[in-house]
């Protein structure tokens, strides 16, 4: 079912729909940017429609109600253990494609990654529905068409599209019918709108020769990353974490264990106990990420984990473009090929 | 590997239903007290602390130990008794230095066990031979008394490293694996006097007095750099990739396949070993 919508008559609807649930949108926070008197695009919880962003592309990802940068899982006293409480109200997330697609492949991690999943990711994932944002025009870096993410037909219960003015949306959850009837202008069929084609384009070979993890093209990462981890933290789908305990300064057999979000291009990621790590430069470290998005997560899954959302381009301080490793890495592997044949 | 579910032919908003499920199920992330029956210091360093734990556990798996207010380490198991794992640590971390504060009587929070083991029945029947250098000796020890057991103990050979004579490990089953198979015992480097064999565990592969290299299985456990000389040493000798096993250690925070930290290429060292068959580890670059 379709419906277009005045913006004040959206808006009661967002009012109406405040009383069920939480919702968190995309929000402008001004004067916050990374550089002087620039603005930027997060996540948080919003209590009318005014504030929810729907133009711009968001700067950080839907992820943070899902995955919070820092969550606490246990409270323990020296005897007991006790999970964090979580209120239960239910969430509504506003997204575009590229993190809807971005939300199956958390679920893949949290949810179906070995044989237990993760309790406390299932307990928020439990309480949240999804609102489409459609996208008129690929923005900046976007590159969703070459990933596949462009589209989504469905996991959302409506979506939002904002065409000369109005609100056009395609209401897929029955339970949202009678609030969008009751302050729509009128029905109609709505296809939410999505890109078909974006600026930036990557072709993703379907094979990368091993040789690919130990190609000379990862050395320049290692003098020109500087290992801050913004793409990690701006990507829908990265997911590590790290177990953290705090104890508190007046009894320090008390406290919390936390689970904080982690980047593997930030120091320690993969140090062991006495020291050792892994993977030493930031070309290793560049590598592991740019051949998991790519290639690492599909041999597992059998699709890939990158969504194309061009943030971690939009972020990087250093001005690294991911999409054109993409293009690096596929180009060495595509010559191989021929080499080959 | 463990089985692997796909949501590739998934709807993107199909998680829900699924999480629904996941919230019905225990949380594995709780972990359970378990008493410190026993303490066996080894080092200055070493300790092996025999908790109580009844349940299904196999050599090479490990368990998530934590303290409040430090955190949680992966440790291997170093032996299994009716009502009791061993878990043998050096004081080298966070975790593991409140660890040694915590003494007989006390409790440790543990989770676990995690990873997939030593599948012991493969070595029964052949020559076999162990490497094992340092703390690597924790994982395999259960695999070396197993072999120890068995009839045709005479064609299992084990070599063991250590730094030096100061930091040996299961002194009591080193005397016991000597007298039961073909135990070399070497050290990196020793003071002088000391009358034991002096150099890497990979100097002791070309003498091994195999009679038949290309069927002849190994296992090598240890640091990195030992690992990858042995296994050298071993082709050198006539070994063939399908039969050499290893066991290695990542940083792992959570051993159920969701923190990261362990990944290397598509796997996870928490779910798919950390046990591998060198066929598989020989690709594996971190």
């Amino acid at each position: 079912m379709g419906y277009v919508l005045s913006s004040d008559g959206f808006g009661q609807v967002i009012d109406r729909l405040l009383e069920t649930y939480r919702v968190y949108a995309p929000v402008v926070k001004t004067g916050a940017g990374r550089f002087t008197d620039t603005d930027v695009v997060m996540y948080d919880e919003v209590h009318s429609a005014e504030e929810i962003e729907l133009l711009k592309k968001s700067d950080y990802s839907f992820k943070e109600f899902l995955t919070p940068l820092s969550e606490t899982l246990f409270f323990y006293t020296e005897e007991q253990v006790k999970e964090a409480d979580l209120p239960d109200k239910p969430v509504l997330i506003f997204l575009r494609s590229c993190d809807m697609h971005a939300v199956k492949r958390l679920d893949q991690m949290y949810l179906a990654n070995g044989k237990e999943s993760d309790w406390f990711y299932a307990r928020r994932r439990e309480l949240v529905k999804f609102v489409l944002i459609g996208c008129g025009q690929s923005f900046d870096n976007c590159f969703c068409a070459s990933m596949g993410s462009n589209e989504t037909k469905d996991g959302y219960v409506f979506s939002v599209d904002v065409r000369d003015g109005k609100i056009y949306s395609d209401v897929k959850d029955d339970a949202f019918a009678s609030v969008f009837a009751e302050n729509a202008e009128r029905e109609e069929q709505v296809v939410p709108l999505h890109v078909t084609e974006n600026e930036t384009r990557v072709h993703i070979p379907e094979k990368f020769p091993l040789s690919i993890l130990k190609d000379p093209m990862w050395d320049e990462y290692t003098t020109r990353c500087i290992g801050c981890g913004r793409c990690n933290f701006v990507c829908p789908t990265c997911t590590c974490w790290t177990m953290e305990d705090v104890s508190y300064t007046d009894n320090g057999r008390v406290g919390e264990r936390r689970r904080v979000a982690s980047s593997c291009m930030v120091d320690g990621f993969s140090t062991v106990a006495g020291g050792a790590q892994y993977r030493k430069t930031q070309g290793e470290r560049m590598r592991f990420k740019v051949m998991h998005k790519i290639y690492d997560f599909r041999k597992r899954f059998g699709y890939d984990m990158c969504v194309g959302c061009g943030r971690c381009d939009d972020v990087c301080p250093e001005y690294i473009s991911y999409s054109n490793i993409i293009k690096k890495a596929a180009a060495i592997a595509e010559a191989g090929e021929e080499e080959k044949a | 590997m463990s089985a692997i579910v796909s949501l590739k032919n998934a709807g993107v908003g199909d998680g829900a239903s699924l999480a629904a499920s996941v919230r019905a199920a225990k949380n594995p992330y709780v972990p359970f007290p378990s008493k410190v029956m026993d303490v066996i210091k080894h080092t200055q360093k070493e300790y092996t602390f025999r908790m109580h734990y009844e349940g299904d556990v196999k050599p090479g798996q490990f368990f998530e130990v934590s303290v409040p207010k430090f955190g949680e380490a992966p440790i291997s198991v170093s032996g299994i008794g009716p009502d009791y794992v061993d878990l043998t640590m050096r004081r080298v971390g966070r975790v593991t230095n409140e660890v040694f504060e915590t003494y007989k009587g006390q409790s440790l929070l543990l989770r676990g066990p995690y990873g997939n083991g030593f599948d012991i029945p493969l070595y029964a029947g052949g020559e076999t031979v162990v490497v094992a250098g340092g703390t690597g000796v924790s994982p395999v020890r259960g695999v070396i008394s197993a072999l120890a057991q068995m009839p045709d103990a005479s064609d299992k050979y084990v070599i063991v490293g250590f730094r030096s004579p100061a930091d040996m490990l299961f002194r009591d089953d080193l005397a016991a694996w000597d007298k039961a198979l073909n135990l070399t015992l070497t050290v990196d480097g020793a003071p002088e006097g000391y009358e034991g064999n002096i150099g890497l565990v990979t100097k002791y592969i070309a003498d091994l007095p195999l009679r038949d290299p290309k069927t002849a299985k190994a296992v090598v456990v240890g640091p990195p750099p030992m690992m990858k000389f042995t296994i050298i040493e071993l082709k050198k000798k006539g070994f063939v990739d399908e039969n050499i096993t290893v066991s290695y250690e990542r940083k792992m925070c959570c051993g159920l396949g969701k923190c990261g930290h362990c990944r290397v290429n598509d796997t996870y060292i928490c779910l798919d070993g950390p046990v591998f068959n060198y066929t598989v580890a020989k690709d594996l670059m971190d």
